[in-house]
């Protein structure tokens, strides 16, 4: 595939991320990070991302699996698993994150149960995204081309 | 010295930065800062830590990351110069962010802002609270992090100035005011007076400037139409439901907070529950308050009629109603010629009159009667009552003092009077509700003085100096003294107050007051917050005196501080406005704060500093800013909680002795009838 059809395909397949909200601005301001002395950095910080987040999701799973739901606790890992989310721009599951919150407020385990389900869904289609992402632009480099600048792309 | 990887955590290899700030490490003043600015990020989140790094070195920061508090704090602690600032994420789960927070202001004394994904207003208030410099909500932007460094200049510029004042800049302006307090206060009554006040304006100071510099809002003045806007939105809601929030709605005024309303809203209910919980007469406010006592002045009963409705109403007036009608008393020479004529008549008798009784019994009756001839001329007849009743017999020669005081000062003074009487009586009774009494009587003193201006005390031009809300106000203030004006009726004290407090107070506020507070007392009954405080002692005062008192309270502050100089009035503010304040615990500081704020508009925040002001000018400036600083409460009402300054009013009443009225303490030289 030539270059220039590769780096098309990463420019729509960006939009729709974001059309789609899977991303927000923040992941622009990532990439804005990265440089050439960083060039790995944003597959670093999604990497670490997603380690995290498969730990909390494990860690709620398990509250969720006690007899007495330790709501604080809970909360504690939602809202970090939030502050994560936003951080490197996973839009929806920063949404799912403050949904569950509000349910947690209220001590609804249903709700929050069903958010639960929710977040794994989303965290997983995230990565998925990124990662079919990624390797497109890994692809782009390797056939020499460059990656375009997102910030162009809006 | 660390380029900004060291200790700990993980380094991360950053030419630009490390050079940079290697040269840096020492001096942040060289041509290149911001660069180099070391900077300790604690978050437990890797993903937050990972990207916050990469940004901080983006910006040229020589950055340390650190997922844990308590390494970050061991780091800090192994090399106190080593950081320039610290990052720190609220949630975390082996320390939480604010103790930290505090922690590192205390050791280190190094600027920490304060992240989270959490926006709520109450956590960010937390940080505030707790000393964070800045915080950030997550995800934190590049650009947030790029003016990090104003926050390491902006403290160093602060510790320099410390240290060239020798101390804080607050310790700066306190001791200023203490000094031109001193001054003042020497021009009038000089010795104990001064000494007293400078005392307790050193003890006040702290805790006044605790309390403002916390929470600095801007200083709501309750002008008469305001507080009208607030008595008629109280009791279209009715008493009982009546609550800030609401309140606010109704009034719709924009600008005003809830916080404000709620303040006032707390003085006025201490006003309302003074006059109905004192006698009889309280209930009736209006008339019945004035009647009793055959008002010498035949405008008294107009006036007493205006007080009445004041006083009823000021039963939810917060002091910041008070103040408002200080300030409008004050700021109505029209109104106070009339009533400082009054007084001018009754105060020279009364004046050595309620010392008299004060001291030979308890009754306030007695010194009520004397005292309240003295209000008769000024509006709030029931003042004078009511401080003798309430109060105890000191309350009334504080009236007749604050009276006095009145005729002598312009404007000003009667509002002073009536402050510093407050004050005087707040601060000697600490934090008591005193405080609130003050305020409470500057807005009643506003009634006070409209209606003299009504009646026509005589004298409707302001030189006279509506001798009649001093005379009110002086009751007012006797029974305010318990609220502990702190540091102004420490003020007032030394100059009219404390000889007010004396005469007067030594009946009323006895425990507390003594001083001071005597004056106060007088506020204190025609004020709500007189009741709720130590006052309640002097229920009789209470309730008849309430309203008048609240009244007589404000105008004597103004004119005491008029004859006595500022100081006076300085008291009387001060009083005033802690009373309304703060419950009573902070009165001596709330107070001297509230009636500094009071006194002077422009300095809301540090009593001392009205203080100063109010001392500073004692005719005009204080009358004017008497009422201020009577509103002021709010500023301290939102600084104490007004339980606290009931509280304390209530325990200073308490304490003190309530039977004795030394006249001997009040100067009655000073004032200058």
């Amino acid at each position: 595939m030539e270059v220039g059809l590769m780096q098309r395909q990463w420019v729509d397949y960006t939009k729709s991320l974001f059309l789609e909200d899977f991303l927000d601005s923040q992941f622009i301001e990532l990439q804005k990070l990265q440089d050439e002395g960083n060039p790995d950095f944003i597959v670093e910080v999604v990497s670490l991302f997603f380690e995290d987040s498969e730990r909390l999701l494990n860690d709620l799973t398990a509250a969720f699996d006690q007899p007495d739901v330790d709501f604080q606790k809970v909360d504690g890992h939602v809202h970090q698993l939030k502050g994560s989310s936003s951080s490197i721009g996973a839009q929806r599951v920063k949404n799912v994150c403050i949904a569950m919150r509000s349910f947690c407020e209220e001590q609804n385990i249903d709700g929050c149960l069903r958010c639960l389900q929710q977040l794994k869904q989303e965290t997983c289609l995230v990565k998925n995204k990124l990662e079919n992402l990624f390797r497109m632009e890994q692809q782009i480099v390797a056939a020499g081309g460059s990656i375009p600048s997102t910030e162009l792309i809006f | 010295m660390d380029l900004g990887h060291m200790k700990g955590s993980i380094p991360t290899p950053t030419p630009t930065p490390t050079s940079i700030s290697a040269r840096k490490a020492t001096d942040m003043s060289s041509d290149q800062f911001p660069a180099g600015l070391r900077v300790l990020v604690v978050d437990d989140d890797p993903t937050c830590l990972k990207i916050l790094e990469k940004m901080l070195q983006n910006c040229c920061y020589a950055v340390t990351k650190c997922n844990r508090a308590e390494i970050a704090l061991s780091m800090l602690r192994e090399n106190k110069n080593g950081f320039d600032i610290v990052l720190s994420d609220v949630h975390m789960p082996d320390m939480d962010g604010f103790k930290l927070l505090e922690q590192v202001g205390l050791e280190m004394d190094l600027p920490v802002i304060m992240m989270s994904a959490d926006d709520g207003k109450n956590v960010v208030m937390k940080g505030v609270i707790h000393g964070a410099c800045d915080y950030l909500i997550k995800p934190v932007r590049i650009e947030a992090l790029r003016n990090l460094w104003q926050h390491v200049v902006r403290k160093r510029k602060t510790e320099w100035k410390d240290l060239e004042q020798s101390g804080s800049v607050d310790e700066g302006d306190r001791e200023q005011n203490l000094s031109e307090g001193a001054n003042y206060s020497s021009s009038a009554y000089e010795g104990s007076w001064n000494s007293s006040k400078r005392r307790r304006d050193a003890e006040e100071e702290p805790e006044e400037r605790d309390d403002t510099s916390t929470l600095k809002k801007p200083r709501v003045v309750w002008s008469v139409e305001l507080h009208q806007q607030f008595v008629a939105a109280v009791n279209q809601l009715g008493i009982d439901k009546a609550v800030p929030k609401k309140i606010l709605e109704l009034m719709n005024v924009p600008g005003l907070t809830r916080e404000n309303v709620a303040s006032h809203l707390q003085k006025y209910r201490l006003y309302l529950r003074r006059l109905s919980g004192v006698s009889p007469h309280q209930s009736n406010l209006n008339n019945s308050f004035i009647n009793p006592q055959d008002p010498p002045f035949g405008s008294m009963g107009s006036f007493n009629g205006i007080d009445l409705q004041t006083l009823s109403v000021t039963g939810q007036l917060s002091p910041q109603s008070l103040a408002a009608l200080q300030a409008t008393g004050l700021r109505r020479p029209t109104a106070k010629s009339g009533i400082s004529m009054a007084l001018d008549q009754n105060n020279i008798f009364s004046f050595e009159n309620p010392k008299l009784r004060f001291v030979e019994d308890q009754t306030q009756h007695l010194n009520n009667s004397k005292p309240v001839n003295l209000f008769h001329g000024i509006p709030t007849k029931m003042e004078p009552k009511q401080l003798a009743n309430i109060q105890h017999p000191s309350v009334q020669p504080q009236g007749n003092i604050n009276m006095q005081l009145n005729i002598k000062s312009e404007h000003g003074g009667t509002q002073l009077m009536h402050l510093s009487q407050q004050q005087t009586i707040g601060q000697t009774l600490g934090n008591s509700p005193a405080s609130h009494l003050p305020r409470i009587s500057s807005t009643l003193r506003k009634p006070i003085i409209s209606g003299s201006v009504m009646r026509g005390n005589g004298t409707a031009d302001n030189s006279h100096r509506p001798g009649y809300n001093l005379v009110s106000p002086t009751s007012v203030m006797v029974n305010y003294p318990m609220s502990q004006t702190t540091e102004l009726s420490n003020n007032y004290s030394l100059q009219s107050n404390s000889s007010v407090s004396t005469l007067n107070c030594k009946g009323m506020f006895q425990e507390e007051i003594s001083s001071d507070l005597k004056v106060s007392g007088g506020l204190m009954s025609s004020y709500d917050v007189f009741s709720d405080l130590p006052l309640q002692k002097s229920h009789d005062w209470d309730s008849q005196n309430v309203s008048t008192l609240a009244f007589g309270t404000f105008h004597h502050g103004n004119f005491i501080q008029d004859s006595f100089d500022i100081s006076s009035s300085t008291l009387i503010h001060h009083g005033f406005p802690s009373s309304q304040t703060n419950g009573q615990n902070q009165n001596s500081s709330v107070v001297g704060k509230t009636v500094f704020s009071f006194s002077d508009s422009t300095q809301p925040e540090n009593p001392q500093n009205i203080f100063q002001n109010s001392l500073l000018d004692p005719v005009e400036v204080k009358s004017q800013r008497i009422p201020d600083a009577n509103y002021q409460t709010d500023l301290l009402s939102e600084d104490f909680g007004q339980d606290e300054l009931l509280g304390v009013f209530i325990k200073q009443q308490q304490q003190g002795d309530n039977g004795s009225v030394d006249f001997s303490g009040y100067q009655t030289e000073n004032i200058c009838v």
